[in-house]
């Protein structure tokens, strides 16, 4: 099978005036289509400009980048959903109207785009919150409201950058689980951009390894645990293998 | 419910508060009425035909109102423009800061040379003293967007329009209505200012009329009136605000 996404080299450099500063040295990796990649690293590692380059809002410069294949074809402007770390619903649309943000732009019948994104809303658990305001939700709902948001237009590509990471300890387990669900439910590409070591194996089919200043790729392998995933496979001890794996290329053992 | 009711009840009981205390300064300090008139004495003097209250009020009100609005337009009009180029923003933005710091009251005498006298020069006033802080404070809404939120709808490869439309205007409409607060206030100011200097229609020249007289009931009449004109223009804003912004947006 050919790989959805394929990355070969790919370099970015940011230049300001006369300094160049390198912000992706080497970024080498495929996504089979129906995947969900973590991308780990420490903070600045340029994991989010690699997200960004993804979503096509950065050029990349130099190397190869390739999204879609013959089978999946992939339309930049329509095939891209988006969770940040904020949820950055719009305060004054009721979660509904926030869903369909993205169906408004693209200029799809919203007929059609009401009906998904109720579904939606039913997918990640918040029937009867349509018509609330977002103020009205906890932070972990509108992080759901926010996922929904971003599969609204069907989308096959969803770039998540760090989207639990402002969220508690617990509520961030359960939107783990809830991801899970959600992922296998709409059958999406998914490359989740992380710095919880743990949360990357937990969820992906695979782990890519980022390491700091320039960014550059360290490893890149296959989690080898059971679908669907359940809390107490993080006691496995290959759950503890390959977050030791990626602690030590961290440098932090 | 029982909550705004019990509001409303305290803030017409201060009003009404105050009137009495006026009554009862007046009536147990013995005020001469040129120094001050009694509320009965103020209501009087809106019987005088000559002063021609409602035509006077009316032109004021126009002032008022026209130079607001313009104010609006072009206030969030320039806003918008520079949220889309960034060199005009450069340019022009330190240029508006310092303008903003000439007293335009001072500006009058010049108005009056440039536009006769009359509503417009009066309407230009006000439009000037308004517009600042109507177009600072939106042009700082247009640039509080999440530059996340400008992605997302990049991704999605919208128009300029749908995300001026559908993100950055209504994230900005709780700063507008912020700059439109201060903006209402000053407008009156800058209306009741314009027919000091030059005029020959409205109440701020009827109290130039009357003072020369010693008709101080008409004096406080006038300045009832005014307050008026401006508590229904900012009563129209609160109320568009109260419509258009989500409570939980809402600045205070």
């Amino acid at each position: 099978m050919q790989p959805f996404i394929h990355l070969k080299a790919v370099r970015k450099v940011y230049r300001s005036g006369k300094t160049e500063h390198l912000a992706i040295s080497d970024a080498t990796f495929d996504v089979m289509p129906g995947e969900l990649v973590s991308l780990v690293g420490p903070s600045g590692c340029g994991k989010s400009t690699l997200l960004k380059i993804l979503a096509g809002l950065h050029g990349h410069d130099g190397g190869e980048l390739q999204i879609g294949t013959a089978e999946h074809s992939f339309d930049p402007s329509r095939d891209v959903g988006m969770v940040f770390q904020a949820p950055l619903l719009l305060k004054w649309r009721r979660i509904l109207e926030n869903v369909l943000l993205p169906a408004e732009i693209l200029g799809l019948p919203m007929g059609e785009a009401r009906e998904r994104a109720r579904a939606l809303l039913a997918l990640v658990g918040l029937t009867g919150y349509e018509a609330k305001y977002p103020y009205e939700l906890s932070g972990g709902m509108q992080q759901r409201a926010a996922i929904a948001r971003a599969l609204v237009h069907d989308p096959k590509l969803v770039l998540m950058d760090e989207p639990f990471g402002a969220l508690d300890a617990l509520t961030r387990e359960k939107m783990n689980l809830e991801l899970l669900r959600i992922w296998k439910e709409s059958k999406k590409t998914i490359v989740f951009v992380t710095h919880g070591i743990s949360e990357a194996v937990f969820l992906g089919t695979r782990v890519v390894v980022f390491t700091a200043g320039p960014a550059k790729m360290a490893d890149n392998f296959v989690i080898d645990l059971p679908h669907p995933r359940t809390l107490d496979m993080k006691t496995h001890p290959r759950f503890g293998e390959y977050t030791r794996r990626i602690y030590r290329l961290l440098g932090m053992e | 419910m029982n909550e705004n009711l019990q509001r409303y009840t305290f803030a017409v009981l201060a009003h009404v508060a105050l009137v009495l205390a006026w009554y009862l300064f007046v009536k147990l300090g013995d005020v001469p009425q040129f120094v001050m008139p009694s509320p009965g004495a103020t209501l009087e003097a809106l019987l005088e035909p000559d002063y021609g209250w409602w035509t006077n009020a009316a032109v004021t009100a126009t002032e008022i109102f026209g130079g607001y609005f313009l104010a609006l337009v072009v206030g969030v009009g320039l806003a918008l423009v520079f949220t889309w180029s960034k060199a005009l923003e450069s340019f022009f933005m330190p240029l508006l800061v310092s303008l903003n710091m000439i007293p335009k009251v001072a500006l009058g005498p010049l108005i009056i040379v440039w536009f006769k006298y009359g509503i417009v020069p009066n309407s230009i006033m006000a439009f000037s003293i308004c517009v600042f802080p109507i177009l600072l404070t939106t042009a700082r809404g247009l640039r509080e967007t999440e530059p996340e939120l400008l992605d997302l709808v990049r991704s999605l490869k919208g128009s300029r329009w749908q995300l001026f439309t559908k993100v950055q205007l209504p994230g900005a409409l709780p700063y507008i209505f912020a700059g439109m607060k201060v903006g209402a206030i000053l407008a009156v100011a800058g209306a009741v200012v314009g027919e000091f200097l030059g005029s020959d229609k409205g109440l701020g020249y009827l109290m130039l009329q009357v003072q020369v007289t010693l008709d101080t009931p008409a004096m406080f009449m006038a300045v009832i009136l005014i307050t008026l004109i401006g508590m229904a223009l900012y009563g129209i804003v609160l109320g568009l605000e109260r419509w258009l912004v989500v409570k939980d947006a809402r600045l205070a």
